[in-house]
This record gives C-alpha cells, structure tokens and sequence, in this order.
C-alpha cells in the first residue's frame, strides 16, 4: 500500500478543514514558544500575551464587522454555536415564561443537538425551563422556507438560528431575508448565523450587521483547530456555559489560547484580503470539476444549483453508487473528499441534510462532497476528475 | 480489522508477506455496546493497528444489514423458544456476503479475518475450510456454513498458529492489542446489560411451567421461557432423586418446559431446519458418517448424516445430551476430522 499511500493526493475535503496557511504558522510560532505568557495575569509576560489577544480581538472584531468587545474566543464551531444557542436561551429563560425556539432542519449538529437537547430539559442545569423548538424545513433546492419560517415565529420566540451556508450541499441561506422576517414576525427573538462553513467565501461584515450572533471556525479559514470566536451584538446578553476565572467578560472563562486566537486573526485577515479573488478562482475550478464529472460520468447530478452554493462545494450524487465504496476508491487514488458527515467511530452516517431537501435514502447514500478552497489547483481538479471516471465505471460494472 | 489482536495480527501477517492490504472495520451495531466489533475504542484500536502497519483503514456502516440479518432474527428466534447463533449469521450474511461483495467490487482479490480456522487451497482440488491450529480457539464452527465460491476468496492468516502464539507475534511487532481480552458473548448486547435485559425490550416475556418428563411432575416455574436453551441445566432444581436435570423440550404452546435426567434427555437424532443444510463442497449422501459439533465450543460426536421422509438430520452413534433448537450444527469429515464439510440448523 506504500505506493498508493505516496501518490499525489488531491486535498477536496476543506469544507472539513483547510490546510493552515503559511503566514498563520508564522503568526503563531511565537506564541507556542518564546511568547507563553497567561493573558489574565499582571506581569510583563502576561501583559505581552495579553496585547496579543487584544490586538487579535481587534482584528477579528475589524473583519466581522463588530466592535471589540461584541467578541467572544471559544475553542471553534462547536462551542461557538452550544453558547449561542444555550447561552441565549439561558439568558432568556430568566423571565420564567415559556420561550420558542426555531432553527432550519439542516443546521449542523453543534446547533441541533443544544436546541434539542434544552427542548428535552436537558438545560434545566442552566435555568432553561419550559421552550418549544420548531426545525423548520427547507425547500427542495437546500434553501430554508421563509414562509413556514415567518409561521412558527411569534413574540414567544427569544432565538432563531440558520446557518449562512450548509457544511454538507454548500447551499447559502438568505440571511438579509431570514433577518427581515425575524425583525417582523418575532420582535425580541435573537438571531443566530452558524457561519462557520460560510466564513472564506461571505461579506461576514453585512452577515453580522444582519444578525445578533454569529459563530466562526479558524480552522475553516486557513487557521489552526480549536479555536474560534462568537460575535454577540450589544445589546444581545448571555450566560455563560464555562465559569472561571471570568475571561471574556464573563462570557468565556479559562486561559486564552493565545497562539491559536492570533492564528484565528491572522487567517481571518488573509481570508478577507483573498476574498474576491478567491471567489472566483475557487468557483471556477469548482465549475470545471462539476462540469467534466457531470459530462464523464453519467446519471451524475448536482445536488444543489451553483447560484445557491459556496463557491468551494460541489456535492454530487452518483446513481447506483455506494458512497462508502466510492470513498475508498477515491482514497486509494490520492484523492480526499467526504459524504457528508461521520460519526464518533469514522463511519458515515445518514444525511438529515439530503433528508430535508427531500432526497431519497438510496440517493443520499450515492452522494459525495467535494470541496475546492486555498490551496486547490487546476492539477488537483484533474486528478479528481480522472479517478472518479473510473471509480464509478468500476463500481457500476 | 474488529480491533482485536486476531485481526490486528492477520492484517500485519499479510503485509509481512508483501500483499496490498487494506483494512476494514465494520459499525454493525448502532446501539451501545462495549465489546466486539461496535464499539469506538475499538475501531480507534484497529485504525492505529492499521497506521502502524503502514496500511489503509475504512469503517463500513452496515448497521441497517446487521439488524435485519442478524439483531432480527436473532430477537425473533428467541420469541419463538428457539436458540440462534448470532455469530454464525453474522459471518453467512454481513461477513461472507455483503462484506465480500464490497470487496469484490473494490478489486480486492481476497478477504482475510482474524478467525481462528484455516483455508485451504489444493491446487485443482475442491477449497478446505478446517480447523484451526489452536483447539482451544478453533472457530471453524462459526465458519462451518461458507461454501467454496466464498472460501475461494478468503484466507485465514492466523489459523495455523496457536492464541499464544498469535499474542507473541503482536508482542514482537509492537502492536498495542497485543494483551487484549478476547471478546466474549454476543457483540451487540452490552456484558452489563445482559440478553435478559435485550431482549427483555423487545419481546414479551412468558412464564412456562417446568415439568419432569420421566414422572410428569410439576417442578416450578420459569419466567421467561424464551431465555431457557435446550440442554440446560443452571437454573433447574434437582429431581427427587437428587440428580440434575437438563432441559429436553421448550413447548411454547402449552408454555412448558420439559427436563430430565441427563441420561433421560440425551438424543441420538437431530433434525435439520429443511433448507437450512449447506455443504462445503459437494453434498453428501445419505447414510454418509460424519463427525458433528453442535455448539461453538462443543464436543465433537460420530454420526451418519443422511435425509428421510422427515427431512435432513444426524444421527448418533452414542446419545449426546439434546440440541436446542436453532443451533448451528458444523459437520466435519469422519475420514479427515479437522475438515469442515457442511453445516445446518438444528430443527
């Protein structure tokens, strides 16, 4: 297998993650060694730590269109979307009433799993009572439903949460729309954007001029893993889900990661720079990639339309293919793509994405994800497009 | 790969002997367990094993397969007082099958485990499947029922090699299942939990009258007659006459259990399920003598396989204690005793 193992290997998997970019290791180095110092503490090596986490803050705060202090680090997506979701419903829970709570059917599972949990009771350990939860579904071209939306909201409603793009199909969602119709129809509801699969490819700056809560990832972007930031608009409050020794402003205690929140910075910062540019060269070599696969392989279809999509995503579904099959084949060509997401063990698991949209089981267990971003190449869309030609003829025989 | 030692050191055998290798864990069970092939730490186990030895590792889903193959089935033999072999059903429809097909379709050429039998490939012979080295660990019995397009493709990597032996090699290759436990029971039903809570949530329960066949006398109640397995014996009083007794019979119409004394239970005959007969090769004839196993780890007992009126069966040459109902029962050469030559399901 050695020979297999060492061949090119085409990297169409940065809606997992993105290889870190050069200029974010050299950002951080110094902060994983020389520059150690714990930001919350009085000395010259902490205050060196601390200007760094600031000037960071800022940084990020200048790019996402917020003010500094409208910033909070977490450790990446996940927790960035657990304390928007069961921090604001924390917070809201605090008037006793019974509270409504609305996401779309295709969030990711770092915002279904809290909303459904503290629908459950599970969040009673942090006040959250009696709350009703609506999913609600999307239309059959991966875009949430505004008009069931603008049904399940009502004053009750205290949060509402749709991601900016889906990390599955890469469909974008109308956030300017899905703001107008929270603004309208649940005057006091939060609005939360899960923009973390979105963060390369979007004006993050009018996403959060749109919304009250917005989570990204710097590992997305270019940045290391384990760390990412929550913008939580003023006057927007939140109780926290980690208690400590108070960083964050209350909202996030235990010691800042000081290399990997300059690391988020500094990929935050490239992104935005690259952002045009990046836009459509990647959407073109994604076109390309589409394309010929489509025209080479037969009965191969676009799950979602280009004009919904990341620019980066291209999720197609092969009929008659397993993509299980079809993945091994692919690894064993040098080339790293998915089918969506996988669970604890690294087995894949069922699509509640292509579920939503209305896909049958067996289609959805023919879909793969490709997804293009910094460092795709022309030679990479080639490879691919060569071993998917004849993964799938060898699989159909 | 199920992240055991066994496959752990077949894997790194193969790719000492210069194949391709790739390995594959399978996600069988989708509910909690802790032992087997379904659990996270054990795939984590078998993907570092394969790192280790420098070759590929996937995890195949096949939850929905192994319900309705196997978890089914095996729910639906017990509401029906039957006791089935999980193991073996595992190995006939997801092992041997579907994973088979996966690899056929791969371009693998062959399919190796970590089974404790070997297979045999005689040049312009008819494939063996026979016992493995270690007669402790042998598992041709769970293996007893693969024919020869299945085991024209499959190798057995440890089966000439003793468990002690098999422990050594991953000891000196430095792999981290070199000292882990064998997996006991049934993979998907937690060792905490039990198979009386299993499947106490999925079917009902039925408490049975237990009666003395010999005498007629009424010696109690059990309270759930699905979980009694012919040829018991734990659980059930002594007779009056102070000998144990074993079960013969489970009627699930009349809600009876039968026992005996172990000398009243004991059979010469078994029935085969009609259809459920398969052979290794060809099929043999009637009035052929064979050797039986009728358990995974029982004893071996001479017997003439032939078919009546009634259908297939064995019958023995001396009494052997009853066959529950379900079970697998492994048929090997009488002429060539470590050879697998058929297999059926006791009726």
């Amino acid at each position: 297998m050695t020979s297999t193992e060492a061949s090119p290997v085409a990297y169409l998997d940065h809606a997992a993650t993105s290889p870190v970019r050069p200029e974010v290791v050299e950002a951080m180095a110094p902060f994983a060694a020389e520059r150690f110092g714990n930001a919350s503490g009085s000395h010259r090596m902490a205050r060196d730590a601390r200007v760094a986490v600031e000037e960071a803050r800022e940084r990020v705060a200048h790019v996402l269109g917020a003010d500094p202090t409208e910033i909070v680090f977490t450790s990446g997506g996940t927790e960035s979307d657990n304390l928007a979701v069961l921090g604001t419903l924390a917070d809201r829970a605090r008037s006793g009433e019974v509270i409504g709570a609305v996401c779309s059917a295709i969030e990711h599972a770092a915002v279904l799993e809290p909303m459904r949990a503290a629908a459950c009771g599970a969040a009673a350990v942090l006040g959250v009572g009696a709350m009703t939860l609506d999913e609600v579904g999307v239309l059959p071209d991966g875009v949430i439903d505004l008009d069931r939306l603008a049904e399940v909201l009502g004053t009750h409603t205290v949060l509402v949460s749709v991601m900016t793009a889906n990390n599955e199909v890469g469909t974008i969602q109308p956030m300017q729309s899905v703001a107008d119709v929270v603004r309208r129809y649940a005057p006091v509801a939060a609005l939360h954007t899960d923009a973390v699969q979105a963060a390369p490819y979007v004006d993050l700056a009018a996403l959060t001029g749109a919304c009250d809560l917005v989570s990204v990832s710097a590992h997305k972007l270019g940045g290391p893993k384990g760390v990412g930031a929550l913008v939580v608009r003023a006057p927007n409050q939140l109780l926290p889900l980690l208690r400590g020794g108070g960083q964050e402003h209350e909202r996030r205690s235990g010691t800042h990661d000081v290399a990997g929140i300059v690391g988020l910075a500094a990929a935050l910062g490239v992104a935005d720079d690259a952002r045009a540019a990046e836009v459509s060269r990647v959407g073109a070599l994604r076109d390309r990639l589409a394309d010929e696969l489509r025209c080479a392989v037969p009965s191969t279809v676009e799950t979602a339309a280009r004009s919904v999509v990341l620019p980066g995503h291209c999720h197609l579904r092969f009929a008659g293919v397993e993509q299980e099959e079809l993945l091994v084949l692919l690894d064993r060509g040098g080339v790293c793509a998915s089918a969506g997401s996988a669970c604890a063990s690294g087995a894949i698991e069922p699509s509640h994405v292509l579920v939503a949209m209305g896909v049958s089981p067996d289609d959805a267990g023919s879909a793969i994800r490709f997804s293009l971003g910094h460092t795709s190449t022309e030679a990479e869309v080639d490879q691919a497009v060569d071993v998917v030609v004849s993964a799938v003829a060898r699989l159909r025989r | 790969m199920s992240g055991g030692v066994d496959s752990s050191v077949s894997a790194a055998r193969l790719v000492q002997a210069g194949h391709e290798v790739v390995g594959a864990t399978l996600k069988l069970w989708g509910g909690s367990s802790d032992s087997g092939c379904c659990s996270v730490g054990d795939v984590d186990d078998a993907r570092r094993v394969a790192q280790q030895i420098g070759i590929p590792h996937y995890v195949f889903d096949m939850t929905e397969a192994f319900d309705a193959s196997v978890v089914g089935p095996y729910v639906a033999a017990h509401a029906a007082a039957r006791t089935p072999n999980p193991c073996v059903e595992c190995n006939r429809h997801i092992k041997f099958d579907r994973l088979l097909e996966r690899a056929d379709r791969l371009g693998f050429d062959m399919l190796a485990t970590g089974h404790h039998a070997r297979v045999v490939h005689p040049p312009g012979e008819p494939h063996q499947l026979r016992r493995g080295a270690d007669p402790d660990k042998d598992q041709s019995y769970v293996l007893s029922m693969l024919g020869q397009d299945q085991l024209a493709r499959v190798s057995l990597p440890i089966g000439d090699l003793r468990k002690s032996a098999v422990r050594a090699l991953a000891t000196e290759l430095g792999l981290r299942t070199a000292a882990k436990p064998d997996s006991q029971d049934v993979c998907f039903i937690r060792s905490d939990e039990g198979r009386q809570r299993f499947l106490g949530s999925r079917l009902a329960f039925h408490t049975a009258m237990v009666v003395d066949s010999a005498t007629g006398a009424e010696m109690g109640e059990v309270d759930a007659l699905e979980l009694v397995t012919v040829g018991q014996r734990r659980g059930f009083a002594h007779g009056e006459d102070g000998t144990r007794r074993y079960v013969s019979a489970v009627d699930r119409a009349t809600r009876t259990v039968y026992v005996g004394r172990a000398e009243d239970v004991a059979t010469r005959a078994v029935r085969f399920d009609p259809g459920s007969v398969t052979w290794t090769d060809t099929a043999l004839g009637t009035d052929a003598p064979v050797i039986a196993q009728t358990s995974a780890h029982g004893r071996p007992s001479a017997c003439t396989y032939g078919v009546d009126s009634d259908g297939p069966g064995v019958r023995f040459d001396a009494p052997i204690r009853p066959v529950a109902p379900g079970q697998t029962i492994a048929l090997y050469d009488r002429a060539d005793p470590d050879r697998v030559i058929g297999a059926a399901i006791a009726a």
